[in-house]
């Protein structure tokens, strides 16, 4: 095994368009895509124009980010010289609401991710994107790519139809469990609910500072129902959630714990023991001060090195120039935060490695 | 360590609790179907009182969705947060080597006994014929 250099758990491969799935369509939902002029599941959680979407130098003369291979290879992989990276597509499939439709869409995504990219490149590895508007269809979807090792994950979004931890979603966690697949959640909506408790916002700035609010209920979700006590091997990734909402979401979580404990009496320990044995969190944005000291007491406060994970975030435009890993990061850590980690994480990864 | 009575075991019945000064040390004193228990009267998280505090049982669970529900009266929750103690030990449900109140031993001795004994309260009226609940403070 060659030595490692860094395993990147974010980057989005972006599906140029609806065409591009067609030839991984059933032709019943091939027709339909024609018949009804779907040209696009591009989502307002990314507008493809926004600057958030596509880093300005990373974009195709077309304005494209993301869609190409041959400029991941080059401003991404060879770049940052990573070993390993984490394919995330995010492709607005979490929204249909015909569930066969969603399926469909959700097969076609997946099978699109494995020739264009996993197929393509042996550096790629790839999250399975699950269609929960069907749960059962979400665990064969599971089922369906779990003999293939490239995929080391699975991928849902952070604002869905029902909080994470309800136990509608529990076969998908047994899947997950059994084959060693983490749970990703990304940032993102699939708007069936206003994305803040209050009502809609008014601009994307509020849309993208709330997916917060959104990681911190699915947090909560997932320990309150008892998840981890029913998987307690599962993993949960937090992806691009931020980080510096954590430590104080935590000690909230776990102040009122105390108090109320008896109504979740499966809860047997402080929340934030249960959040550091099962959750991860990929470092892009790192939502910190620059200060290295301010950031340094941040980390200090998640008691706990193994928690972050690398990503760049690839082509969302987190930071500039080569600033992938944040200099404000501990150098003391950049190693397990770069490889020790991701492979403790994704265990599916490491074992395709030996 | 002195026992002090608190009350004749009459005028003490289950599921009645009373709130003692002893040497100016406030403790509060349950009566739990028959058993006393004696635990200081200050909540070790904020200091409420948990003369105040409402009795209840352990919930516990070891699957989602299910619930054990046992020993039935003796948590006291504290009325400021709602912090559970543990009536016989004293201790935190949820932390119980670092928080816990402090508990006194309790128990009901015959009026003879104390009349007879170095341990008569200096104020409180004992007699023979009746049992008391005493306190060791």
């Amino acid at each position: 095994m060659t030595e490692l250099t860094a395993i990147d758990c974010d980057i989005h491969p972006a599906v140029p368009n609806m065409q591009a799935l067609t030839p991984y369509l059933p032709p019943v939902w091939n027709d339909a895509v024609e018949n009804r002029g779907i040209e696009s599941l591009d989502t307002m959680s990314y507008p493809p124009n926004a600057p958030l979407s596509g880093r300005a130098d990373w974009r195709a003369a077309s304005g494209a980010a993301g869609q190409s291979l041959d400029q991941l290879r080059r401003d991404a992989l060879d770049h940052w010289n990573v070993s390993y990276a984490i394919c995330n597509c995010l492709y607005g499939v979490q929204l249909v609401f015909n569930a066969d439709m969603a399926v469909a869409f959700t097969t076609a995504l997946n099978d699109w991710v494995t020739k264009e990219w996993l197929d393509r490149e042996p550096r790629l590895r790839a999250s399975i994107v699950v269609p929960l508007q069907s749960v059962e269809d979400a665990v064969a979807e599971i089922e369906r790519h779990a003999s293939d090792p490239r995929f080391v994950q699975i991928l849902v979004l952070a604002m869905g139809e029902a909080p994470l931890g309800r136990r509608q979603y529990w076969p998908i966690y047994e899947a997950a469990q059994k084959h060693q697949l983490p749970i990703g959640i990304h940032a993102g909506s699939s708007y069936r609910h206003p994305l803040t408790s209050l009502g809609w916002p008014s601009y994307f700035l509020e849309d993208y500072v709330s997916q917060s609010q959104g990681f911190q209920a699915q947090v909560s979700s997932m320990i309150c129902e008892g998840v981890f006590v029913k998987y307690p091997e599962l993993k949960v990734v937090l992806i691009e959630s931020g980080i510096s909402w954590v430590p104080g979401f935590l000690w909230r979580l776990g102040k009122f714990w105390r108090g109320v404990r008896a109504e979740v009496p499966w809860i047997d320990r402080p929340p934030a023991e249960i959040f550091r044995d099962h959750f991860r969190l990929t470092t892009q944005p790192f939502d910190a001060p620059d200060d290295p000291d301010a950031a340094a007491r941040l980390i200090d406060h998640l008691r706990s090195d193994e928690l972050l994970l690398f990503s760049s975030d690839y082509p969302h435009w987190q930071f500039d120039g080569d600033e992938v890993m944040p200099s404000n990061i501990p150098a003391s850590l950049r190693r397990k935060i770069m490889v020790d980690n991701p492979l403790a994480t994704y265990p599916r990864l490491a074992q395709s490695l030996s | 360590m002195a026992k002090h009575v608190i009350a004749a075991v009459a005028d003490f019945p289950p599921e009645t609790r009373k709130l003692i000064d002893v040497n100016g040390r406030k403790i509060v004193v349950f009566n739990v179907k028959g058993e006393y228990f004696a635990l200081f009267n200050r909540c070790p998280h904020e200091g409420g009182s948990l003369f105040h505090g409402k009795l209840t049982g352990l919930v516990e669970s070891d699957d989602p969705g299910t619930y054990k529900y046992s020993r039935e009266g003796e948590i006291i929750r504290c009325p400021w947060h709602s912090w559970e103690f543990d009536v016989r030990t004293g201790k935190s449900w949820c932390d119980p080597n670092r928080v816990k109140v402090r508990n006194y031993n309790v128990k009901v001795e015959p009026g003879a006994t104390l009349v007879e004994g170095p341990y008569v309260a200096e104020t409180f009226p004992v007699t023979v014929e009746n049992d008391y609940v005493v306190i060791d403070v």
